[in-house]
């Protein structure tokens, strides 16, 4: 049984810059998380995933423009003004970042600032409070957490300001986290740790997220569905387990195969020739035109739609046999 | 292999001390000191990649930093052919770099802003008198066709290339002086995804067709694997296990090495965990526990290892320093 | 334009920079200003509708009018040729007074903030010592010890005023130093010297050019102040600073006499800052 969607986000499009020539991050991005999912939206810098993750609360800097839908329980949050987005925004929907020591401040305790996101967001006692404050602290892993409430953030390391941030963004009980490359800046064993628990914590509090990463297998490890960024746009969605072990566009074929898995050591990976465009270089049609192994001049011209396959799976490609015959050719010829 | 190593270290040890803050002097407190490395031991051998693999703050850098001379190690010794490279200065300083070079992680930083490709690589050319007169400029050419940089390059800045067109830069710059072992820190790390793979082709090729020793250094395991002939990982600034990279990759002996393996995430879905591979984090090398520096961490710990430090000795397929190695589950 | 020994990028770059350069207004209103300071500053004689120091008893004191722009002073010379002929005197002395401080402070500077220890300990504990004193009181004393006179004033602005070159290069050397594109030059075998000077200070150096260009403005300011005092140029030398002291006797009678000399030190002085300015603006590095 499919559970109900709680956000749905219809053709986002965020662009910067003067109206006349804008630079246009996000294009036409659609998708949805549900009850208790976590989506994973992945891509590399600049392909627009954190500044989709940022317009969904409307904290694009500087100064984004949004367009589209953004439906949060019924309501457009595309719509709303700052001060009825500032009631949903850390309430319902809770962000962490990637770099917690830049998004903590330095001169309040942690008890201080987790106490803080209570005060705002619930209407519970000094006391009650300060008990929650050790309790959360407690849930995300932090030990002997009673001790700890008067400390500074510098006096905790990475990982564990990354669990402070944790516990700072479900002070409020969201229904919905937003997670920007939460582990980027940690180390492996740290990053594990991390992603276990924000999985643990989702199923546990049946709570929705989406967790941008570069990682494909932070994905794979993490997510239930992925949304696959490039240039803006999304050109492939589908269940994680479906889209890794049979990805159908061309892009997310050669991210797949450029990763060493399976293969031969020291044999030539696979690798995606040139490098993503820039902004203000995106082609009217597929952004991965000058990049895909497959491209014609259709693909220049004309933008691909995100087409639905079989299995809840879309993607936006115009020549997906072309692709799956290039690369199995090229398994093959392994 | 009967080779003789090309570099050999011998109980390499670093330490950095802390200054001292006013409130410390007075109160006299010692002054801190970082233990970055303490007491590596490696053979690099001619010709092979060796892996070296660690989380942020186990020392690799540094270690990769006393290789190429760029730190002075507090103890301890790196020998080049058999002969000593610690603390070089002056010409033999130079004749050594030429032999080994470096390439850093930052393509932001790594090249100096205000110089064109062709200054800089002109620059290491005439430096080292790798050439003279018109060939500089032919070297230049070829240089920049070594590490396929599309023609017309050699007169743009560094601002004007893509960051792994800018490590390509970095891996010329390296190769002008004709060197015998590259170190590469973290050479893809600050790349995209879909352009690392680009420039360890790159590597992997330059290194089969000029016959370079590369010590890879780098904190992600699947490109360490998928590059190295060899693999050492590095705890708390010690070499825990070191042994050929297809077997420590399949049967990793050390708890450390399994642990780091199993917590690196997994392209296969069907490999989920709901537990973390190990819990508890890096001690501060401002601290390092006596014995096992893993103790902490370590599920396999006994009364032992909380005393003596164990020495690296035969097992698996290599070496690993535990003394639980052969009477671990799987060893 | 000659083109010859310039590789092909280097003109295009240079045009490049200008292009952004002019359309600036601050730019262009600095460089206009400095170019017509530096054109009255060469050729005083050919720009000068008089002789500054022929004296014109029939015409004392009188207030500006289209004989004298700038009206005349106490022996009837002409204000708006005197306060020209300072041009080349104020105008040197904003060179002459910054460019040995620039000079050994950014290599002081450069120095001690790539070796840093013992030399930088040394360094630091001289610039306490310089910069407790202010900055005028000390200059005067030095002057005083030297006696007056241009070439001593430069003398004793430049002993304390290196220290502000050198501390800004130092601190910028410092930043650049730890950049890995430093560490790269030591393990490509560079010398110590050409790491500093040919690597780290060209990068280094756009603040110190900013900060020179505003420190002439103020050089002027400070020689004008010490040929108030008699310190610096010695009449009947036209000066700023001199034509103001000698017009102070004269403010409630011939005011233009003051007012002329100190609208072309507020103009100048502007015309430094602007460029600076500009500058600081059109050296920042693009991208990252």
């Amino acid at each position: 049984m499919e559970k109900p969607v709680v956000l749905a986000v219809r053709d986002l499009r965020t662009e910067f810059g003067p109206a006349a020539h804008p630079l246009v991050a996000v294009d036409g991005v659609s998708f949805e998380v549900r009850e208790g999912e976590i989506l994973g939206l992945v891509g590399e810098s600049g392909s627009g995933k954190s500044i989709t993750l940022r317009s969904i609360l409307g904290i694009v800097q500087p100064r984004g423009r949004v367009f589209g839908q953004i439906l949060w329980k019924g309501r457009d949050l595309a719509a709303l003004d700052e001060t009825r987005l500032r009631a949903v925004r850390g309430r319902e929907i809770a962000m962490i970042f990637q770099e917690p020591m830049s998004s903590l401040n330095p001169l309040l305790t942690v008890g201080l600032q987790i106490e803080e996101n209570l005060l705002a967001h619930t209407d519970l006692d000094a006391r009650a409070r300060k008990a929650r404050a050790v309790e959360l602290l407690d849930m995300v892993g932090i030990p002997a957490a009673r001790s700890r409430l008067g400390d500074y953030p510098h006096e905790f390391s990475g990982g564990m300001r990354q669990r402070v941030m944790i516990a700072i963004a479900l002070a409020s009980n969201p229904r919905l986290l937003l997670a920007d490359e939460p582990t980027t800046a940690l180390d492996v064993t740290i990053q594990d740790q991390i992603l276990r628990l924000i999985q643990s914590l989702a199923e546990e509090l049946g709570m929705a997220m989406i967790l941008v990463t570069h990682d494909m297998a932070v994905v794979a490890e993490t997510c239930d569905r992925v949304a696959v960024m490039y240039g803006g746009r999304l050109c492939e969605t589908g269940e994680t387990a479906a889209v890794i072990g049979d990805a159908r566009h061309p892009y997310t074929l050669g991210l797949l195969r450029s990763i060493p898995r399976d293969v031969p050591p020291r044999t030539p990976l696979y690798s995606i020739p040139g490098a993503p465009p820039a902004l203000s270089a995106m082609p009217a049609g597929c952004a991965f035109t000058a990049r895909c192994p497959v491209a014609g001049s259709d693909c220049r011209d004309a933008r691909p739609p995100l087409a639905a396959l079989s299995g809840g799976r879309h993607v936006a490609c115009h020549r997906l046999p072309e692709a799956a015959a290039f690369f199995s050719a090229r398994e093959a010829a392994r | 292999m009967s080779l003789a190593p090309l570099l050999s270290i011998r109980d390499l040890s670093m330490r950095f001390t802390k200054p001292r803050s006013l409130a410390d002097a007075v109160a006299r407190r010692p002054r801190k000191v970082v233990s970055a490395l303490n007491g590596v031991e490696l053979d690099v051998m001619p010709g092979e990649t060796l892996g070296i693999v660690g989380e942020s703050g186990c020392g690799k850098s540094t270690l990769a930093r006393c290789i190429a001379g760029l730190n002075r190690p507090t103890a301890g010794d790196i020998l080049f052919e058999g002969e000593s490279v610690v603390g070089l200065k002056g010409a033999r300083r130079r004749a050594y770099n030429r032999r080994v070079q470096m390439m850093f992680q930052d393509p932001y930083t790594s090249l100096n802003p205000r110089m064109t490709v062709r200054d800089a690589l002109e620059e290491a050319i005439t430096v080292h008198g790798m050439r003279s007169g018109a060939a500089v400029g032919r070297r230049v050419e070829e240089l920049l066709d070594l590490v396929r940089l599309p023609e017309g390059a050699a007169d743009k800045y560094p601002h004007e290339f893509s960051g792994g067109q800018r490590q390509r830069i970095g891996i010329a710059r390296a190769l002008a002086l004709e060197p015998t072992c590259l170190v590469a820190d973290e050479l893809v790390s600050a790349l995209d995804v879909s352009v690392q793979a680009q420039v360890v082709n790159l590597l992997m090729e330059l290194q089969d067709t000029l016959g370079l020793t590369v010590l890879f250094v780098a904190h992600d395991l699947r490109l360490v694997r998928h590059v190295s002939h060899r693999v050492a990982v590095i705890y708390l600034g010690a070499i825990v296990e070191i042994g050929p990279s297809g077997p420590l990759f399949a049967n990793p002996v050390h708890p450390y090495s399994r642990a780091l393996l199993a917590a690196a995430p997994s392209l296969d879905p069907a490999k989920r965990r709901r537990k973390p591979a190990i819990a508890g984090e890096l001690p501060s090398p401002l601290d390092v526990p006596p014995g096992c520096p893993f103790h902490l961490r370590c599920p396999h710990a006994g009364e032992i290892c909380r005393r003596e430090k164990p020495a690296l000795r035969p097992a698996g397929a290599g070496l690993a320093a535990c003394h639980f190695a052969e009477a671990l589950p799987g060893a | 334009m000659s083109a010859v020994t310039l590789p092909a990028a280097r003109p295009s770059r240079l045009k490049a920079f200008l292009a952004r350069a002019f359309a600036k207004p601050a730019f262009v209103t600095g460089f206009a200003i400095l170019v017509l300071s530096l054109a009255l500053a060469l050729f005083p004689g050919v720009l000068a509708p008089y002789d500054p120091l022929a004296f014109d008893l029939d015409a004392i004191q009188q207030g500006p009018s289209l004989a004298h722009l700038f009206g005349t002073d106490n022996f009837g010379r002409d204000m708006l040729s005197r306060v020209i002929w300072a041009y080349s005197v104020d105008m040197q002395m904003a060179f002459f007074a910054t460019v040995f401080a620039l000079l050994i402070g950014v290599t002081t500077g450069a120095i001690v903030g790539y070796y840093g220890g013992i030399a930088d300990m040394i360094f630091g504990r001289c610039v306490d010592a310089i910069i407790t004193f202010p900055f005028l009181v000390l200059v005067i004393a030095i002057v005083a010890v030297l006696g007056p006179g241009l070439v001593n004033m430069y003398v004793a602005i430049t002993a304390v005023n290196w220290v502000y070159y050198a501390r800004l290069t130092r601190a910028e050397i410092m930043a650049q130093k730890a950049n890995d594109y430093a560490a790269a030059g030591r393990v490509l075998g560079y010398s110590d010297t050409r790491i500093i000077f040919r690597h780290l200070l060209p990068n280094a150096i756009s603040p110190v050019i900013v900060y020179w260009m505003t420190d002439m403005a103020l050089a002027i300011l400070l020689g004008s102040s010490l040929g108030y005092l008699g310190l610096g140029a010695q009449p009947p030398a036209a000066e700023w600073g001199v034509l103001i002291a000698e017009g102070r006797n004269f403010l409630m009678t011939a005011w233009w006499m003051s007012l002329t000399p100190g609208i072309a030190i507020v103009v100048t002085g502007l015309g430094f800052s602007l460029l600076g300015d500009a500058l600081a603006d059109l050296l920042r590095p693009k991208g990252r």
